[in-house]
């Protein structure tokens, strides 16, 4: 199979130059990509299911391609219609002048815009929500401050429905976090203007006994930029499903992740990325360290260029750090390629042990054993912090991480 | 006074047959003051010498002992070895992506000096070192050791070498890969400290011309996990000439 099962060393990597229209499935090999990709065509589960209506979606099994990894009894009834919404969720949104917030209903032409659910819980979610929050950004409006939004879980469950949206050449920085214990099931849109840019921080630093689920689907506009940032650290269970696709061509997305799954957590991110449009780019980086028994990350990286998508341009990239024994890894990258016409496409996912020789140099530095593991894993973190190209966002998210080791790796 | 005392150290690694021993009983006492040059050819064990003195975990201590005033120095972990003064400048130095120099310098600073160095003199401090090894500024900000040439990583452990101040300076073919200005710098850092007088040098290398610079007062011929001769500088001028041929035969392949 294509996942990284509990193996650590493993390392895929490709890139493809060409390929060959209409070909059916190009894969991006060598190395485990390949089978996975010839056995499961990504547009295969593309193309399954997509609904509003949680009646369109079977109670998973398990067994699905897209629910395999995800321990099911742990989703506290999410998936099965089992877990009904009380209410024990505050969301509070603050926002800098000049961008309007609405609560509307599911008939708001914006609700449901960039995509319908492509899950059962996503779809459940869409189906019990009652008022959606509708964050928006006026066309060519520049916010100097973030717009923030924190989810606070109170021992309840909710479903929600978040849309933000930027007209065109709007610019903005969003921060949404999620805290506390809360059963949560949701989606939230991105609805990017042509010519706009959107930066979302998407912070999961649930309390440990917390499951959060939900799709993530952003509409980029023409010539417009998406940029996402998710760090998943706290939570018994998160399973994340960031979706991109286009709406014109020329738009870019850059989808960046940052996970630490300790002993007992499962951290899933599913990313879908459709390029059905011409002369788009989009650009993946997810890594992952995981420490202590039963720790389990799971990254499904999806990428599909279109027959029409020529001038794609697109590059996919997982890391996972395993420190300890007992940590379980799957990653599995999918690139297919229905046109030969494009820039450039490729993937690489690695899971590595934690490396010794990093840890000797720096104690025979005299620095101690804990707080050389901890620059080594921050080191790991902060390099793809350093891509993000946003130093306010980037300082925070260092002192995030920084907090995160300081509890975890003490 | 530091002094290091080394008897009869015997050192494996795990090989694929089983235990390997590559050390077999190496004597050597290095003083506060003193510079000793370990010179040996591939593969005799010189830098499994270093690296057990600096505790890798890669190499089994079989018998022996090294003590540092004393003190049980095989007994202690990696950092606390640094933190009794120990250093090690290595053969290979290791890339941490995501840390940068400066970071670093300074965390390892903190824990050698046992307290933060002064922000504002540490930050003079590191300038004038790095100058006076002529290194970019711009390095502190760079990643360690990641995508540093052969001979940008030579200096920058000996910049660490300049900042950390060891008791006992283990050098281990710093001078490999440097052109000759390079190799003049480097060894003009090396004396920088030595001057001090502070610190006992054990400065290995496989060539002599690094002692064109830097004036050992032994000179020790490793070959076969043991010292086979020592002399004073001179023995050098003899390795210069002769080579190793003498000292390997008969045991090299074992
Ligand atoms: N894991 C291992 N398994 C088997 N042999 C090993 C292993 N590690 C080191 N050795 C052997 O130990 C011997 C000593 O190696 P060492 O690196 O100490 O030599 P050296 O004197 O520093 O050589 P050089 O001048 O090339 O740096 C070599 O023969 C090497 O092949
Ligand atoms: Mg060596």
């Amino acid at each position: 199979m294509a996942d990284v099962q509990n193996t650590t060393g493993s390392t895929t990597a490709g890139s493809i130059e060409v390929g060959t229209a209409g070909a059916g499935a190009q894969l991006a090999g060598p190395g485990t990509g390949r089978s996975a990709v010839a056995s499961q065509p990504v547009d295969a589960r593309v193309e399954a299911v997509a609904s509003y209506d949680v009646a369109d979606f079977p109670v998973p099994t398990g067994r699905e391609e897209n629910w395999r990894f995800t321990p099911l009894h742990r989703l506290r009834g999410l998936h099965d219609g089992t877990a009904e919404a009380d209410g024990g969720v505050r969301v509070e949104v603050s926002a800098p002048a000049g961008v309007t917030q609405e609560t509307v209903d599911r008939s708001d032409a914006r609700v449901g815009r960039a995509g319908k659910p492509v899950d059962r819980i996503a779809a459940q979610a869409f189906s019990a929500f009652e008022k959606a929050s509708v964050v928006s950004v006026p066309k060519e409006t520049v916010l100097s401050e973030p717009i923030r939004i924190s989810v606070h879980g109170e021992g309840g469950t909710a479903y929600g429905h978040q849309v933000i949206e930027l007209g065109a050449f709007a610019e903005a920085v969003v921060v949404i976090e999620h805290t506390g214990d809360a059963v949560l099931g949701a989606n939230v849109e991105y609805l990017v203007g042509d010519g706009a840019k959107l930066t979302v921080v998407s912070v999961q630093d649930w309390d440990a006994t917390a499951v959060h689920a939900a799709q993530h689907t952003a509409l980029v506009g023409r010539d417009a930029s998406f940029k996402s940032v998710v760090v998943t650290f706290g939570g018994d269970l998160v399973r994340l499903h960031p979706r991109v696709v286009y709406g014109a061509p020329g738009g870019e997305a850059e989808l960046y992740g940052l996970y630490f799954a300790d002993a007992g957590q499962h951290l899933e991110h599913r990313l879908f990325i459709d390029h059905d449009t011409p002369h788009c780019r989009s650009n993946v980086a997810y890594k992952g360290a995981l420490q202590g028994e039963e720790s389990h990350a799971v990254w499904i990286g999806d990428v599909l260029i279109r027959a029409e998508a020529e001038g794609t341009d697109t590059y996919e990239l997982n890391r996972n750090l395993v420190l300890t024994d007992g940590a379980r890894v799957d990653s599995v990258p999918n690139l297919e390629i229905e046109t030969g016409e494009i820039v450039g496409a490729g993937h690489a996912s690695a899971t590595g042990r934690f490396d010794d020789e990093q840890l000797f140099y720096l104690q025979a530095r005299g620095i101690p054993a804990d707080e050389a593991r901890r620059l080594v894993v921050r080191g790991f973190f902060a390099e793809l912090v350093q891509q993000i190209g946003l130093p306010d966002v980037q300082e925070k998210l260092l002192e995030k991480i920084d907090a995160e080791l300081e509890a975890t790796l003490a | 006074m530091a002094t290091l005392e080394i008897r009869d150290l015997h050192v494996s690694v795990e090989a694929e047959k089983g235990p390997r021993e590559i050390l077999r009983g190496v004597d050597l006492t290095v003083k506060q003051g003193e510079t000793h040059a370990i010179m040996g050819p591939n593969g005799s064990g010189k830098s499994t010498l270093a690296y057990s003195l600096a505790g890798h975990p890669k190499y089994t201590v079989t018998g022996g002992t090294v003590t540092l005033d004393g003190e049980d120095v095989l007994a202690m972990s990696v950092d606390e070895r640094a933190r009794a003064g120990v250093f090690l400048a290595m053969q290979y130095p290791v890339e941490v992506p995501g840390v940068s120099v400066s970071n670093f310098l300074r965390t390892a600073a903190t824990a050698i000096r046992g307290e933060a160095p002064k922000l504002r003199t540490w930050v003079k401090e590191v300038k004038e070192a790095m100058a006076a090894l002529q290194m970019d500024p711009a390095f502190a900000e760079r990643n360690v050791n990641e995508g540093f040439s052969g001979g940008e990583k030579k200096r920058h452990e000996i910049l660490q070498l300049e900042l950390l101040k060891p008791r006992i300076a283990i050098l281990d073919e710093t001078d490999s890969g440097l052109d000759v200005d390079a190799l003049r710098i480097v060894s003009e850092g090396i004396n920088r400290v030595r001057e001090g007088g502070e610190v006992g040098t054990l400065l290995v290398t496989h060539y002599t011309r690094i002692l064109r610079y830097i004036k050992p007062d032994y000179v020790h011929v490793f070959a076969n996990g043991r010292i086979v001769e020592s002399g004073g500088a001179e023995l050098a001028d003899k390795l210069e000439d002769e080579g190793y041929e003498a000292y390997v035969k008969g045991g090299a392949s074992e």
